[in-house]
């Protein structure tokens, strides 16, 4: 069936005193849709940096595509095919938005300062076929006609659309996407639920999501894992999750 | 045709069209704030005075052995100050600035602090117009490339750039060393025309001087470079029959200027009400 791309085995990593993440072991498999899911500070975001290489864990190590991925840069992990969105948008904001995307070309380009300066034939072949791919991704998430503008002009559904163009310009088999539904109408989210289906269908990257707007993890996911205070409570189909009473406890607290 | 006086006035103004550039290289698109770019001028212009000195090579390989030379000493200083950012890079520039100008000072080679004599004139207004082009061309060609976008990326979020697969120590320690290459021409052309080279001219101020410039025209533009050299450069000539008073109009044009439109003359819209130069003094630790 399926084989797993990303394995993460008995992580820990804490900051300082605190233990942001203990033991914990995950598993993707390629092509799945799934869910992290957790109370405010329950170490989800951190599992992402230390996907992303942002962080070196503590303990424990991660494996991609049975690469131990634990401890290298972002920018050499990049290029192995993970990408991400970050939770506060982090755009480019006085940089067009299509050399925003063009950015994320930059791993899958080789022109060097002799190429750039010369145009050498190369070069020029390279940078049509960004602008290309480039393009493509703009159209695929219905930003084709805001090529021009600066991005800190879009409005924030575009900016968060912005930053998933920006993540596929890297061409990832797997993509991390934190909480791509904050802050969105619900017109917005039903858009983003669509748009990330199409991505899986039609681009077929394998989808890890953090989010803590329900309808979304559940309407997606195919799995849903569960922290609190920096443990896996629990994992399963979100029919499963829902019903299990450590995350219910987690949620809503101790039944009376 | 052009009177001495205006000869030396644009000749001035080239070099400095120069230096202005190349820090807006590493200031206005990379987003560095590096205050020691006389530094790397000195340099340029010790190297390439006394390989014409001591070699007699012809003045186009002078020039790009002190551009070299310059280059080469933006990498040493880069790898180890670039892990700095804002106003702490700020801080480790200027004190190597300083470094490089004492150690000029107590050369031997360089004539310590009577300085250094004698360097034939051979920097004429084409050669310097030639350079003005070759710099702005090659400047403009990899700032339109994969390698400039690298540059704007890492000004505007070195977290992001990393997560697009950018190696954000690399490319700074690039624009630094490409960014000190073109200092290094025009501190050639200055001691070729010049014909005296002593270090106190590679000051502080001197570098100040190239901040301001770069300020005055406006961050991260091309045109604004040139044109806050061309302004800065007349300026004070312009004010000189009021000498007593030049430093001081000097500095209130540079305050209102900040007051009014801090984005420089043709400089980048402000985001969030943030002018470029304003980030440099915000908090500069990474987030996430």
């Amino acid at each position: 069936m399926h084989k797993i791309i990303l394995k993460a085995a008995n992580i820990c990593h804490s900051f300082g005193g605190l233990m942001a993440l203990k033991d914990v072991d995950f598993a993707i498999k390629s092509g799945e849709i799934v869910g992290l899911i957790g109370p405010n500070g329950a170490g989800k975001t951190t599992l992402f940096n230390l996907f992303t290489g942002h962080y070196a864990p503590t303990r424990g190590e991660i494996l991609f595509n049975n690469l131990r991925i634990s401890g290298l840069k972002p920018y050499q992990i990049t290029p192995l095919g993970i990408a991400r969105t970050f939770q506060n948008i982090r755009l480019f904001g006085q940089m067009s938005v299509l050399d925003n995307v063009l950015t994320g070309q930059h791993c899958r380009t080789r022109t060097g300062l002799f190429g750039a300066i010369i145009r050498t034939r190369s070069s020029k072949k390279e940078e049509s076929r960004a602008h290309k791919t480039a393009q493509e991704m703009l159209h695929f998430v219905n930003l084709g006609d805001k090529k021009n503008e600066y991005a800190s002009n879009l409005s924030y559904g575009e900016r968060r659309r912005l930053e998933i163009a920006r993540a596929l310009a890297t061409d990832p088999t797997l993509l991390l996407l934190d909480e791509p539904a904050a802050g969105m109408n619900p017109q917005e989210t039903a858009d983003l639920i669509e748009l990330i289906r199409q991505i899986r269908v039609k681009m077929d990257k394998t989808i890890l999501l953090i989010e803590h707007d329900m309808k979304v993890v559940m309407g997606i996911s195919e799995r849903v894992a569960v922290l609190n205070y920096g443990r896996k409570i629990a994992e399963g189909t979100p029919g499963e999750v829902q019903k299990n009473e450590a995350v219910i406890k987690a949620y809503l607290g101790e039944s009376a | 045709m052009i009177g001495p006086y205006y000869l030396q006035l644009l000749i001035l103004i080239g070099i400095n069209t120069i230096m202005a550039t190349s820090l807006n290289l590493i200031l206005g698109y990379t987003g560095q704030l590096s205050i020691g770019h006389a530094a790397f001028m000195s340099l340029g212009a010790y190297g390439s005075a006394l390989v014409t000195l001591h070699f007699g090579f012809p003045f186009l390989v002078s020039l790009l052995c002190g551009a070299l030379f310059a280059a080469f000493f933006g990498i040493i200083i880069g790898l180890p100050t670039l892990r700095l950012k804002g106003d702490y890079l700020a801080i480790a520039t200027l004190g190597l600035g300083e470094i490089v100008r004492i150690v000029f000072l107590n050369l031997e080679l360089t004539g310590g602090a009577v300085g250094l004599r004698g360097i034939p004139k051979k920097t004429t207004l084409l050669w310097v117009v030639l350079a003005v082009l070759f710099t702005v061309f090659i400047l403009s060609r990899i700032i339109r490339s994969r390698i400039g976008r690298a540059f704007i990326a890492i000004r505007e979020d070195e977290t992001a750039a990393d997560s697009m697969g950018i190696n954000s120590t690399y490319y700074k320690t690039l624009c630094f060393g490409v960014g000190a290459f073109f200092a290094g021409l025009g501190g050639g052309l200055f001691a070729h025309y010049m014909r005296y080279l002593n270090p106190n001219s590679f000051g502080f101020m001197r570098s100040i001087e190239h901040l301001c410039m770069v300020v005055l025209g406006g961050l991260g533009n091309m045109w604004g470079a040139f044109i806050g050299a061309t302004i800065l450069t007349v300026t004070p000539e312009l004010l000189r029959t009021v000498a007593d008073l030049r430093l001081l109009i000097y500095g209130a044009v540079l305050v209102l200027m900040m007051r009014v439109r801090p984005q420089g003359l043709l400089g980048q819209p402000l985001r969030n009400g943030i002018p470029l130069l304003g980030r440099f003094f915000q908090q500069a630790r990474p987030k996430l």
